[in-house]
């Protein structure tokens, strides 16, 4: 098998670019815990609405700084539809569905995460900028699935 | 009888083989100008020009879109130029064509009873199918019978290589027939995983079982997802790699770095699924990560196939005395139709390509995930570069087949230019809308007059103008297929496959042995999930009951 030298050129190039660019990605994932949130608990769905922590969905403060958020999300709505977070601090999201599989952003603030029935997901976020922020769902969960909305507010 | 090793490249199909090949191409078309109707409707709904009415709402059309253009078109024009790969290369008196035939009608059958429970509305799941999103049975029965179609014409296809092994022991396979048949083995792998899946939907949605384990219904559907737009690459790497030097008169770059490339791609694009689930909830971040590993190795067949394709532009060009990066572009033979097509399709791809990095980046996936930006990067992946080749290709093919002469050559250069330059502005507006933040498969895309929300609608027009100037695409290239069809002139239109250089020794025996590579594939499979389902596995997962929610 005949490979042209410039085209073994070409490739080790590529593949050492390659090869770079996932060091990089490993080294932000063991230096920064820059990981996608990959949360491994379940819930059982039947109970969630009558068991803490999810029976009282909401804010709740952990530390100086630092709080939990719990929501809930079902066909086609979340809550709670309104949220106020102290500008400055750092939230853990703990997100699960009663129904169907959800999507929980937040655009402006690049949260994002996946929510299905059964499992809790959870990405963790700090609020730096003050403003009335948009949080949808973005994953298809029905016919009025552009109305599942809410807001969270920072300030 | 012996079989003839068809090294010119020229021997031709029957016209028996040709109506067979005809008829996976026609229900490809059908289901390209039906599907692309609904993505101009979408984009005109998203950017609140038009409401869809209630008794046909925007996610029935969505679902129909994703489902008609994804696994539809595709699949269809994938099985149809696989089977003429092999028919043309592999010359046989008297093939038999029953095999081919049953595995047609089970592929129309399972798409008509799908495409019936999407559009009268027991269906709108998406292409994606996600429990407990729960279809009519029909739905997924009828999904089934199209794998299991495409299982039959795999079989169709092993059976001729069968067939010329016997008569030509120790030759390599033609080249085509080679693509041909990695593309299926590839296919074949990852649709067990989709398979699978739907033996657990079925019984689920009669209602004889109670509830889904979610997170497996989704495993199981990426592990055959991601495979599923490598079939379609493939598809089109077929063209780029065997049909792009023909065209140009020059051979291929090189039969061993193809066989080779295409074995890659088979071994490669089965073990990543996970990289379609960065932010689901119970997997591991370590699986992600293994698997992004996996994902980014696909540089090195990518970057083969780059290579192969400037190769060739380069020969051509030296052929006719001219060097240097502006001549060879300028020596290319722009006006006809087909090349011009096919080229177009690879610069949108380069774009895909940058878009795909960026997807593959783990952590980094949370800025893109379920936002336009992926409706833009698969319209130029599957929508601008694939499509584009097979409408490009089909001014050949249906000519060559039909035995009429392409009707009008100029509608056919304006339409492929039109196809470029809309989905050009159509993904360019799409991306956009992504950074932006503006979520995917969303109806309304107003939220009240929220303020991020407030950004997306200028990019909502542009991406509806870039439909409009594909959808004036798709109908240029509908009058013209019919013209051919019903009023062309009668004549013959050659196709060439190109073949090999003369002095190229043939290609180590390990590079073409697809028994081997199936067995790497499996064990990169088992090394690359077997950790997130033993994970899985050992959770005590609550089963789902299904919702219609729609
Ligand atoms: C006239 C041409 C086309 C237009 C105007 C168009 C428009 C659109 C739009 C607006 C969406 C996103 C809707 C949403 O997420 O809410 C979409 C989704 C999609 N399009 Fe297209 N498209 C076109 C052609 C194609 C082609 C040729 C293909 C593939 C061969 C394709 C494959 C897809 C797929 C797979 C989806 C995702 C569906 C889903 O999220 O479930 N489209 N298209
Ligand atoms: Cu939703
Ligand atoms: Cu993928």
């Amino acid at each position: 098998m005949n490979i042209h030298r410039a085209e073994t050129i070409f490739i080790r190039v590529g593949a050492a670019t390659m090869l770079a660019f996932f060091a990089i990605l490993v080294y932000l994932a063991v230096a920064d815990r820059f990981v996608p949130p990959s949360h491994q608990q379940t819930i059982d769905p039947a109970t969630v609405t009558s068991t803490a922590p999810f029976d009282h969905p909401g804010l709740v403060r952990t530390g100086p700084n630092s709080y939990d958020a719990y929501y809930v999300a079902r066909a086609f709505s979340w809550s709670p539809q309104s949220l106020t977070i102290p500008l400055g601090s750092t939230v853990t999201f703990y997100v699960t569905s009663l129904d169907v599989v959800h999507g929980f952003t937040i655009p402006d603030e690049d949260v994002n995460v996946e929510v299905m029935p059964g499992w809790v997901s959870t990405v963790k976020h700090t609020f730096l900028k003050p403003g009335k922020l948009l949080l949808l769902c973005n994953q298809y969960c029905g016919i009025d699935h552009s109305t599942m909305y809410a807001s969270v507010t920072v300030k | 009888m012996k079989m003839a090793i068809d090294t010119s490249g020229k021997h031709t199909t029957t016209p028996a083989e040709n109506r067979l090949v005809l008829s996976h191409l026609y229900v490809a078309f059908g289901a390209l100008f039906v599907g692309t109707t609904f993505g101009l409707l979408q984009t005109l709904a998203r950017a609140n020009l038009m409401q869809p009415p209630p008794w046909f709402d925007y996610y029935r059309m969505l679902t129909a879109h994703g489902v008609l253009l994804a696994l539809v078109f595709t699949t269809f024009f994938i099985t149809g130029l696989a089977t003429f790969s092999v028919y043309k290369t592999i010359a046989r008196e008297r093939r038999p064509l029953n095999v081919g035939w049953i595995a047609w009608i089970v592929m129309l059958a399972g798409t008509l009873m799908a495409a019936f429970e999407i559009l009268t509305g027991g269906a709108s799941v998406l292409y994606t199918f996600y429990a407990p999103l729960k279809a009519s049975p029909w739905f997924y029965i009828g999904a089934t019978l199209l794998i299991v179609g495409t299982w039959i014409v795999f079989l169709d296809i092993l059976l001729n290589l069968k067939a010329f092994r016997k008569d030509n022991p120790g030759t390599a396979i033609p080249l085509p027939a080679f693509m041909a048949a990695a593309t299926f083995v590839m296919w074949f792998l990852a649709t067990l995983g989709v398979a699978v899946e739907m033996l657990l939907l079925i019984p689920w949605a009669f209602g004889w079982t109670s509830g889904i384990d979610v997170l497996l219904t989704r495993m199981l559907f990426w592990y055959f997802g991601h495979p599923l737009v490598y079939f379609w690459i493939l598809g089109a790497y077929i063209i780029w790699y065997a049909v792009v030097p023909a065209l140009l008169k020059v051979p291929v770059f090189s039969d061993a770095l193809t066989r080779l490339a295409f074995v890659l791609f088979l071994v490669l694009s089965l073990p990543i699924g996970l990289h379609h689930e960065f932010v689901d909830p119970g997997i591991a971040a370590r699986w992600k990560l293994l698997q992004t590993f996996l994902t980014l190795m696909v540089v090195v067949p990518s970057l083969m196939t780059a290579f192969a394709i400037f190769a060739t532009f380069e020969e051509s060009a030296a052929a006719k005395g001219q060097r240097g990066f502006v001549n060879i572009v300028r020596s290319l033979p722009w006006s006809d139709p087909v090349f011009a097509g096919i080229v177009l399709a690879m610069i949108l791809f380069i774009f895909g390509g940058f878009g795909g990095i960026v997807n593959a980046s783990y952590a980094m996936d949370i800025l893109v995930h379920n936002t336009m930006w992926i409706v833009g990067h698969f319209h130029v992946t599957v929508g601008g570069p694939v499509a584009l080749t097979f409408l490009a290709v089909s001014y050949l093919l249906v000519p060559a087949l039909t035995g009429r002469k392409l009707w009008s050559r100029s509608l056919a250069l304006v339409q492929v230019w039109l196809w470029f330059v809309g989905m050009s502005i159509m993904s360019i507006a799409m991306h956009t809308q992504g950074l932006l933040g503006a979520p995917r498969r969303s109806a309304d895309i107003a939220y009240a007059g929220a303020a991020v929300a407030a950004q997306w609608h200028p990019w909502a027009l542009v991406t509806a103008a870039g439909g409009v100037v594909i959808l004036t695409s798709v109908v240029a290239f509908a009058i013209n297929l019919f013209a051919t069809i019903f009023a062309g002139e009668e004549g013959e239109t050659p196709f060439v496959f190109a073949v090999a250089r003369a002095d190229e020794p043939p290609a180590p025996k390990w590079v073409g042995n697809l028994g081997m590579w199936t067995v790497v594939a499996v064990l990169l499979v088992v090394v690359a999930y077997g950790g997130a389902f033993y994970d899985h596995f050992r959770e005590h997962v609550y089963l789902i009951p299904g919702l219609r929610t729609w």
